[in-house]
């Protein structure tokens, strides 16, 4: 059988054991629109200046939230999860059957990107009806989705790297939130960048590669500028996190 | 190293930084057979059995599972064994059901999987989330996903350590069951009677060797503590001075015999000769326990000179072939 059929026959069970846990379902999706609606509530009624446009601040969370979705839907989930099926031996038993590697990992990785487009839609669905956030079409729509894919598919890549410094499952959370929240703040997601931040900031912004899939998802919602340099820089960090996954990654507990 | 049989390992030896785990183990294990490594925590077992699974590299020695080597022909012999590991770790949210028909999937040959669930005594429980199973009923579902690719080869490491006896006896039977398949099954094990239950050969591991090897019941011929045989006399009696041995507190008189059937007709003849009644007279035979706390207990007196307690003990021991 190929590596493509394998994978698709993982990814049934993989999709069933997700929604087979309904509270971890329902705050996956529950947890950026809870989010959407906190920082436009107590943030949102200004707006940002982004290049030479005044965008408005409720916007800019519509566009901000979908990223940071993207973010924990790839990111997170799958450096928990496969922490903790790592140290529970699934994969040490996985391991120990035919099935590639690769397969057992890309239907993972698939449904990660699955639950991410869902999570973007709703954010979008939810933005386009109380933040009036456009909705993108045509060739504005194409980048949008190759964005998304290489954004979701980076992250994931990234999650898969990051399990390879998590020693134990009880330690993933902690270790998982102190690696992306404080860049989530320093790329903008959170609170907007103004006039008065700091340079340090702004080159942290740029050095990784969240603000730059954050632009992404703003050249879409926003009108904003969209540059193929983001997607670049954002796809480079998803070779990096494949590489050191490649070569670090551990089938076994580590303790 | 081609081979004929099942299992085949020459001078097989494993290292963790300075520690030697696998210290040159050899096996011949024959298809069909149920192979037991029998041993202390620590022994060198599951190293062993990992590098046969393709888990671990060793460092030294030739390996051929189904003719295949797990270092470099994993990919080969994947479909051809099960593995069950020490620990179990299944995704909660599945049934026993589609637990086994996705890993049965995995396999090029697949055992139907309602067949492999009547087999471990899991049809009732078919439908039930694997979270809500029993630690007993856990270790059925772990033989179960090992047998979903219809393997040839079963290895089974500890299967029951960490059970309740009614558990034990369940995933016992499971292992019969493997045997009438005609399943070549390798178990390790740190329980007498488990090895002595299940396998047709079990081979004494400790400090990373085997120190002897051979079918349960006979493991304990050729070892010095063979046979005993015990008598009790009644006061004031002494025996003659050639059946003499050590005696216990409780007047008890324990021998060790060169020659049970010269000894038993000596010490009887004397007792008949001389009105003399053997109150519990009985020959002791060394069960397998007796030469597992033997040869892997630690020294009855460590002397100074016993840094390599195993080593020192196994002298004059001879190996059961």
């Amino acid at each position: 059988m190929s590596t493509a059929v394998m994978t698709a026959l993982q990814l049934r069970y993989v999709n069933k054991m997700f929604w087979r846990n309904p509270v971890s379902a329902f705050f996956t999706f529950a947890f950026p629109l809870m989010f959407l609606v906190i920082f436009t509530t107590l943030l949102g009624h200004g707006t940002v200046p982004i290049g030479s446009r005044l965008v408005n601040q409720s916007t800019y969370y519509v566009a901000s939230m979908a990223s940071f979705a993207v973010v924990t839907a790839c990111f997170n989930n799958i450096a928990i999860s496969v922490t903790f099926q790592r140290d529970s031996g699934v994969l040490k038993r996985t391991n120990g059957t035919p099935l590639p590697a690769s397969a057992f990992l890309a239907a993972r990785i698939v449904h990660a990107v699955f639950v991410a487009v869902l999570l973007v839609l709703i954010t979008v669905a939810f933005g386009r009806l109380f933040y009036s956030a456009a909705v993108p079409t045509g060739l504005t729509l194409l980048r949008f989705v190759v964005v998304l894919l290489v954004g979701a598919g980076t992250f994931c890549a990234l999650g898969l790297a990051i399990t390879t410094v998590i020693p134990n499952a009880d330690a993933s959370a902690a270790i998982v939130n102190a690696a992306i929240l404080p860049l989530l703040f320093l790329s903008g997601i959170f609170i907007p960048f103004g006039n008065a931040t700091p340079s340090w900031i702004l080159w942290i912004a740029r050095i990784f590669p969240v603000r730059h899939f954050a632009n992404g998802m703003q050249a879409a919602f926003l009108g904003t500028a969209f540059q193929w340099t983001d997607v670049l820089v954002v796809a480079l960090w998803g070779l990096g996190g494949l590489l050191v996954a490649a070569r670090h990654f551990s089938w076994e507990p580590r303790t | 190293m081609r081979s004929s049989a099942a299992i085949e390992v020459r001078g097989l030896v494993k290292r963790y930084g300075d520690t030697l785990a696998v210290d040159g183990i050899d096996l011949r294990i024959e298809r069909g057979e149920i192979f037991a490594l029998l041993g202390p925590n620590g022994a060198g077992k599951t190293s062993t059995v990992e590098i046969l699974e393709g888990y671990r590299r060793r460092d030294a020695g030739e390996v051929s599972v189904l003719g295949y080597d797990p270092a470099t022909q994993r990919r080969q012999l994947k479909p051809l064994i099960g593995i069950v590991l020490q620990s179990t770790g299944v995704d909660r949210y599945l049934t026993v059901a589609e637990t086994v028909t996705m890993y049965s999937g995995y396999y090029p040959n697949p055992r139907p999987s309602d067949e492999v669930i009547e087999l471990v005594g899991l049809a009732g429980k078919r439908d039930s989330r694997v979270s809500k199973l029993s630690g007993g009923q856990q270790r059925r579902l772990d033989v179960a996903i090992a047998l979903a690719g219809n393997p040839d080869l079963l290895f089974l490491d500890e299967p029951t350590t960490g059970f309740d006896p009614s558990a034990r006896h369940e995933a016992w039977s499971v292992v019969k069951n493997l045997a009438a398949l005609g399943k070549t099954v390798l178990l390790t094990t740190h329980y007498m009677d488990e090895a002595q239950y299940l396998a047709d050969r079990v081979a004494l591991v400790t400090g990373g060797r085997i120190v002897a090897e051979g079918p349960p019941a006979s493991l304990g011929q050729g070892q010095r503590s063979a046979t005993r045989l015990r008598y009790r006399l009644p006061a004031g009696q002494t025996p003659p001075p050639e059946l003499t041995g050590t005696t216990m507190p409780d007047g008890v008189t324990e021998l060790v015999p060169d020659d049970l059937t010269l000894t038993l007709n000596r010490l009887t003849g004397w007792a008949i000769e001389h009105g003399v009644s053997l109150a519990d007279l009985e020959v002791v035979r060394a069960s397998l326990e007796d030469v597992y706390l033997e040869l892997t207990g630690p020294p009855a007196a460590p002397g100074p000179d016993s840094a390599q307690p195993v080593r020192a003990r196994r002298r004059g021991w001879r190996r059961a072939p």
